[in-house]
């Protein structure tokens, strides 16, 4: 089966020679992709059991900018706006970018469209380290400094250092052995999780909500704790796009093309682990959008990395508020967790593409 | 151009190469052959400097070990029998990513480079082919792709590692004649590992024959392709014929156990 050409526009084309990416050719595409996810943003904001009108919300949120005079709305509107569904919605969004972006960089290092930033240890690191305090004293003290944050995080770092560690070899990563040490920490840590969530039967139900992750509990705090590593990961990681790119003939042809693969895998899989650490810590096991999001903007947008990877942030960022939006409104009273609308979304997607590989595979042979 | 000197190397568990001397000149097609294991992609290995190693290897007079990695790809490129294909790319964009050394981390590729690239896709004649996605093409198409792409690292030292032990006749023999012609034009200096000994004859300036890590004859195709030496290397009787119209070496394997096999053959042409 062909899939359809990439999209010609934000090419600098010219008569005699093919159309190529440039980031200067790529700036428009970048900048309509950021106001559609704002443009989701002010809806999901806006959106809710009390409902406000969009310009209301504009108004609300810019009002917060310098130099823009505020509106004049009531306190209760403000509140709403600002101090309870915005943090929810920029968290969500955060979360959604980071999680689509950080599993694109996956996928280019392993050369595996099926990567996902879980796949070598993340989330079940991060389980064991949330797990680990919520069945501890610690955690029935006050909710304001919560260990749980910075427990799910120190979890998930362990995890991915030692699946690194353990696949190192020779001064090399072999992205195989890594898979392979991933899958094998990870059942370690699940295992343990398991067992503890079994052992400590009074805080199961504690344990599975925070896997299947949410922003009930989102604020500016979680924001605040979490952005830095996301935008660490992003501001290093999309400048080696190309060498990406160039990353997909394999590892020796990039090493002649004069790329420093294994600083480059280093880098990428470092910092784009951190970030979904971060990610994981405030808002618990979001599954299935690192595997979509990056897919859905390969099969519209092409392989080039220039635009997998910033378009993967803000498509991911508006996958996840809408599923938020979802996950809040389904059931008034009660949230359906939003691992299981990501889940039901996703979960279909998932195997309708590995029906599709297959079929190709089958053709190819 | 290439000078390699006292050159020892391997892996942790297993010396490789022990003491390799060879040159390559610009403007000079050199072949190694030697029989599988006797260290020929290791010795590639050690000049695309994926590889430590003891000795010296100097290209331009810079030594290998030191060199950057961006640094070297713009002296040494590499063909290779197993170019990745990375899905969707088009042909045009896969040769474009021989730019690469010579781009700073956000430089994006400019007309110049187009201009560059545009050339060693039509040198090599493949800017037909230039919007046709990579994995579409057959593997003649993809090869000259790919040495379009090892073109436009404008580098001083092109190494082929087995390029055409997958392709068909027309495509090996186009594949050397293309590097023969781009040697001479360009003043490169290819060093080409090459399993078919005759093929390696037909265009090799020097060969070079490897056994155990070391090499073991050196000289012109005539000199090196003795029957005798062939005989002790690869552990195979042959006979060595000069082409009809060249007068280089051709090597067949002499067996006479089965001539048996070949019988209908003689004879179906006997009878015609």
């Amino acid at each position: 089966m062909q899939i359809a050409r990439p999209h010609r526009f934000a090419r600098t084309a010219s008569a005699d020679a093919p159309a190529f990416v440039t980031w200067r050719g790529l700036l428009p595409t970048y900048a309509l992709a950021a106001l559609a996810t704002f443009a989701v943003g002010v809806f999901a904001v806006s959106w809710g059991t009390v409902h406000i009108a969009p310009q209301t919300t504009l108004r609300v949120l810019l009002g917060h900018l310098p130099f823009v005079p505020a509106g004049e709305h009531s306190a209760a509107i403000r509140a709403i706006v600002w101090d309870v569904r915005a943090p929810r919605v920029l968290l969500a969004g955060m979360v959604g970018a980071t999680l689509a972006f950080c599993g694109a960089a996956y996928q280019g290092v392993f050369r595996n469209p099926l990567a996902e930033p879980y796949l070598i240890g993340v989330a079940s690191g991060a389980a064991v380290g949330a797990t680990l305090i919520i069945i501890s004293p610690l955690y029935v003290t006050v909710w304001l400094l919560s260990p749980l944050p910075p427990a799910a995080f120190a979890g998930a770092l362990a995890a991915v250092a030692l699946a690194y560690g353990l696949a190192r070899a020779h001064g090399r990563v072999s992205t195989t052995s890594l898979i392979l040490s991933g899958v094998a920490v990870s059942s370690v840590c699940t295992s343990i999780v398991t067992y503890l969530m079994l052992t400590y039967n009074t805080r199961t139900l504690a344990i599975l909500n925070w896997i299947m992750g949410g922003f009930n509990t989102a604020s500016w705090k979680e924001v605040a704790i979490a952005a830095p590593y996301m935008l660490l990961a992003a501001v290093v990681i999309v400048p080696l796009a190309r060498l990406l790119n160039v990353m997909q003939l394999d590892e020796d042809e990039a090493r002649h093309l004069g790329v420093d693969v294994e600083r480059l895998k280093l880098i990428v899989l470092g910092l784009a682990s951190l970030a979904t650490a971060a990610a994981v810590a405030v808002s618990g096991l979001i599954g299935f959008v690192g595997l979509v999001v990056p897919h859905i903007v390969r099969m519209i947008w092409g392989p080039d990395y220039r635009r997998v990877l910033p378009l993967s942030g803000f498509f991911g960022a508006a996958f996840l508020i809408l599923a938020d939006v979802i996950a809040r409104s389904i059931n008034p009273g009660y949230e359906v967790p939003i691992g299981v609308v990501t889940a039901l979304v996703g979960a279909p997607f998932f195997l309708y593409l590995l029906r599709r590989e297959g079929r190709r595979g089958h053709e190819a042979a | 151009m290439l000078s390699v000197r006292a050159l020892h190397a391997g892996y942790a568990a297993r010396a490789v190469l022990h003491g390799i001397d060879l040159t390559a000149a610009r403007g000079e097609i050199v072949a190694v052959i030697g029989p599988n294991g006797c260290g020929k992609t290791t010795l590639l290995r050690v000049l695309s400097g994926g590889l430590p190693y003891e000795g010296n290897v100097t290209i331009d007079g810079a030594e290998v070990r030191t060199s950057g990695a961006s640094a070297l790809a713009k002296r040494v490129a590499v063909v290779s029998q197993s170019a990745g294909l990375p899905e969707r790319f088009s042909a045009f964009e896969v040769a474009l990513m021989g730019r690469t050394p010579h781009l700073r981390l956000l430089q994006s590729e400019g007309s110049g480079d187009v201009r560059i690239v545009r050339a060693a896709m039509e040198r090599t004649g493949c800017w037909d082919l230039r919007d046709r996605p990579i994995d579409a093409l057959s593997g003649g198409e993809r090869q000259r792709v790919v040495i379009a792409r090892a073109l436009a690292q404008e580098p001083d030292l092109l190494l082929l590692d087995e390029p055409t032990s997958h392709l068909d006749v027309q495509h090996q023999v186009g594949t050397f004649r293309l590097a023969v012609e781009l040697c001479r034009e360009q003043q490169l200096a290819v060093l080409a590992v090459v399993h078919d000994l005759t093929l390696a004859a037909m265009f090799a300036d020097r060969m070079a024959l490897m056994s155990g890590g070391r090499i073991v004859a050196e000289g012109t195709p005539a000199a090196v392709l003795r029957p005798q030496t062939i005989e002790q290397v690869y552990g195979l009787a042959v006979r060595v014929l000069a082409h009809p119209t060249t007068g280089r070496p051709v090597v067949v394997p002499d067996i006479t156990i089965e001539t048996e096999i070949a019988g209908p053959l003689e004879h179906a042409g006997a009878t015609r």
